[in-house]
């Protein structure tokens, strides 16, 4: 596997539009953390629900907030489960997926079938039994969000790490005198952390989906901590009157999901063009 | 010195319909500075041979015998054991070397990780030593080339560099499973001088897996010709090579396309192909493809018969 050049990326629109925009949200999330045009916690009564003006670029909601100033503090929200929930899951799952291709027989029957136990349940519905039984909360929800993406890693890794295990180097490096731990760190992960950095990327967008669907139905961040999916909730009672409150929320939820995974997808046709002629 | 005693090594793969004898008590020892050449066609049993001495078949493989190192039973090593002998005592050179190498990793650290393995050599000094080898081996400005990727060398250099990994930690013994099958004839002659010298400067003791008589005739002091996971036939080499005791290895022979080989005249061929694990006959692994087959070679194990010094295991040996 050779890795891309710049030049080599923009010659992919896909992949050139998911990189701008997932940076371009990782950089407003950065600015977020030190500036927003107004703190995002502050209510004004008498400004409540104005539509976008000069002064609130985006309008505001009921309580006067600056719809801006929370989508921003929301994409920082937004980030963090990303990364924490696609984390836990390709941590604990490239462990278990590399350990059962690697052990195999009742270890590996072990770990797959507990993977498709997990993966038998749909996830958003079973993240949602997991915060009614841990509580709401975003932590909670982060958890609920990481665990079900351990078996999408755990399979992944499996079938990637077998693969790599057929092939002759590692039989070289086995009669060298390496130990099968020692292989699995230095020859097998190496081969598959790009296959793995793209699935990484789609999860990415789905956890942030997940996330938004579990503030919406109240189980992920409370208030007064920004979600972009809780935004929409809050959105509802108003949605007739004031309908950006919805299609701002919205919108960047829609955007985020649809950088990562152009990026996923791009990356993933940059990593194996033979996948790409096969799809296309 | 006898460095490598193998002793009636059997191999059976565990499968959802039975077992298959993949070898078939193979017996044979060796000593240093000698050179062990192993014959046959596709599925003869040679490759799992090489794998059973270093304990590297699939786990659903059962092997029995004994496989002494300098007298110690390998069969009876724990993985631990085997992880400190493999790439130190015993190391081993493949077939393929566009695929033996990872391609991730420079060429200099792949040789130096092994000595850093196994002889807890500081990388610094694993890198020279790996840029002796490197030089020994005939690769051309070693120091430089110790920082290349596997993709930016030629088959040739690959396998000069595999056998370089091979021999870091100065093994007893070497196995290289067709390590000229890969590469282009004029590579081939260099690569076979190279292992050579090797052999008589080191004093190790080299397993040579190939189907090509001639490269086996240039190196080996020994042959081994196995057919259906059994020997057929073993001696020195010149007296396997020109008593051609076992009609198998007559067969072999015959198959080889000589220097008198004519455009349009059919080349000879051993009728039929190497048989199926599970279908072999009881008796003699070659009746049914042997011109001498009588119903006494389909039931009976054949007997080892002696003939000018060339040890055949057969009813009816004899040129």
């Amino acid at each position: 596997m050779k890795f891309p050049r710049a030049a080599a990326i923009m010659q992919r629109p896909a992949l050139a539009a998911g990189a701008t925009i997932t940076l371009l949200l990782a950089m407003v999330a950065l600015v977020s953390l030190v500036w927003t045009p107004y703190p995002y916690t502050d209510m004004n009564i008498a400004m409540r629900l104005q539509p976008p003006s000069a002064r609130h670029w985006l309008g505001t909601d009921q309580f006067g907030r600056d719809i801006l100033s929370m989508l921003m503090a929301g994409s920082r929200n937004s980030f963090a489960v990303g990364f924490v929930a696609v984390g836990i899951g390709l941590g604990i799952g490239v462990a278990l997926g590399t350990t059962a291709a690697v052990r195999g027989g009742i270890v590996d029957d072990v770990v797959m079938r507990l993977a498709d136990f997990t993966f038998a349940f749909p996830a958003v519905l079973s993240a949602i039994m997991i915060t009614a039984w841990l509580g709401p909360g975003a932590v909670n929800a982060i958890i609920a969000i990481g665990i079900f993406n351990i078996p999408v890693f755990a399979r992944l890794s499996r079938g990637s790490a077998l693969q790599v295990l057929s092939r002759d180097f590692i039989l070289a490096a086995r009669a060298a005198g390496k130990g099968m731990a020692r292989i699995t760190v230095e020859h097998v992960l190496p081969n598959i952390a790009g296959i793995l950095v793209v699935q990484a990327t789609i999860q990415f967008a789905l956890a942030i989906l997940a996330e938004a669907g579990l503030a919406y139905l109240g189980l992920g961040t409370q208030p007064p901590n920004p979600s972009w999916g809780r935004m929409l909730n809050e959105a509802q009672t108003f949605m007739h009157r004031s309908p950006w409150l919805a299609i701002f929320p919205g919108a960047a939820i829609a955007l985020a999901v649809l950088g990562f995974n152009l990026l996923g997808d791009g990356l993933r046709d940059l990593i194996d063009p033979k996948l790409r002629r096969a799809r296309s | 010195m006898t460095v490598l005693d193998v002793e009636d090594l059997r191999v059976d793969i565990r499968t959802p319909t039975g077992r298959l004898p993949i070898v078939r008590g193979v017996s044979f020892t060796l000593a240093r500075g000698t050179t062990l050449g192993l014959v046959g066609e596709s599925g003869s049993g040679k490759s799992m041979t090489a794998l059973a001495i270093m304990r590297l078949l699939p786990q659903a493989a059962d092997v029995s015998g004994a496989i002494r190192l300098h007298g110690e039973d390998l069969l009876q090593a724990d993985e631990t054991r085997m992880c400190r002998i493999r790439g130190d005592r015993i190391a081993m050179v493949f077939q393929e070397p566009m695929t033996a190498l990872n391609p991730l990793h420079r060429i200099g650290d792949q040789i130096a990780e092994t000595l850093v393995l196994h002889r807890d050599m500081a990388r610094r000094a694993a890198l020279d030593e790996a840029a002796r080898l490197l030089d020994r081996v005939g690769i051309r400005e070693a120091q430089a080339r110790l920082s290349a990727y596997p993709h930016q060398l030629s088959g040739g250099q690959r396998q000069r560099v595999m056998i370089a990994m091979a021999l870091a930690c100065r093994p007893d013994v070497l196995i290289a499973d067709e390590p000229t099958s890969a590469l282009d004839v004029t590579v081939q002659a260099q690569v076979i001088d190279l292992l050579r010298s090797l052999v008589d400067e080191f004093g190790m003791a080299l397993i040579l897996i190939s189907h090509d008589l001639g490269v086996i005739g240039r190196l080996a002091d020994r042959v081994m010709v196995m057919y259906g996971g059994a020997i057929m036939e073993q001696g020195s080499t010149k007296a396997v090579f020109t008593t051609r005791a076992h009609p198998y290895t007559q067969g072999l022979f015959a198959a080889l396309p000589g220097r008198g080989a004519r455009k349009g005249r059919r080349l000879a061929a051993i009728p039929g192909t190497v048989p199926a694990p599970d279908a072999l006959p009881a008796g003699c692994p070659f009746y049914g493809r042997c011109p001498r087959g009588q119903d006494v070679c389909r039931d009976n194990p054949p007997p080892v018969v002696e003939i000018g010094g060339s040890r055949a295991a057969c009813f009816f040996p004899g040129p």
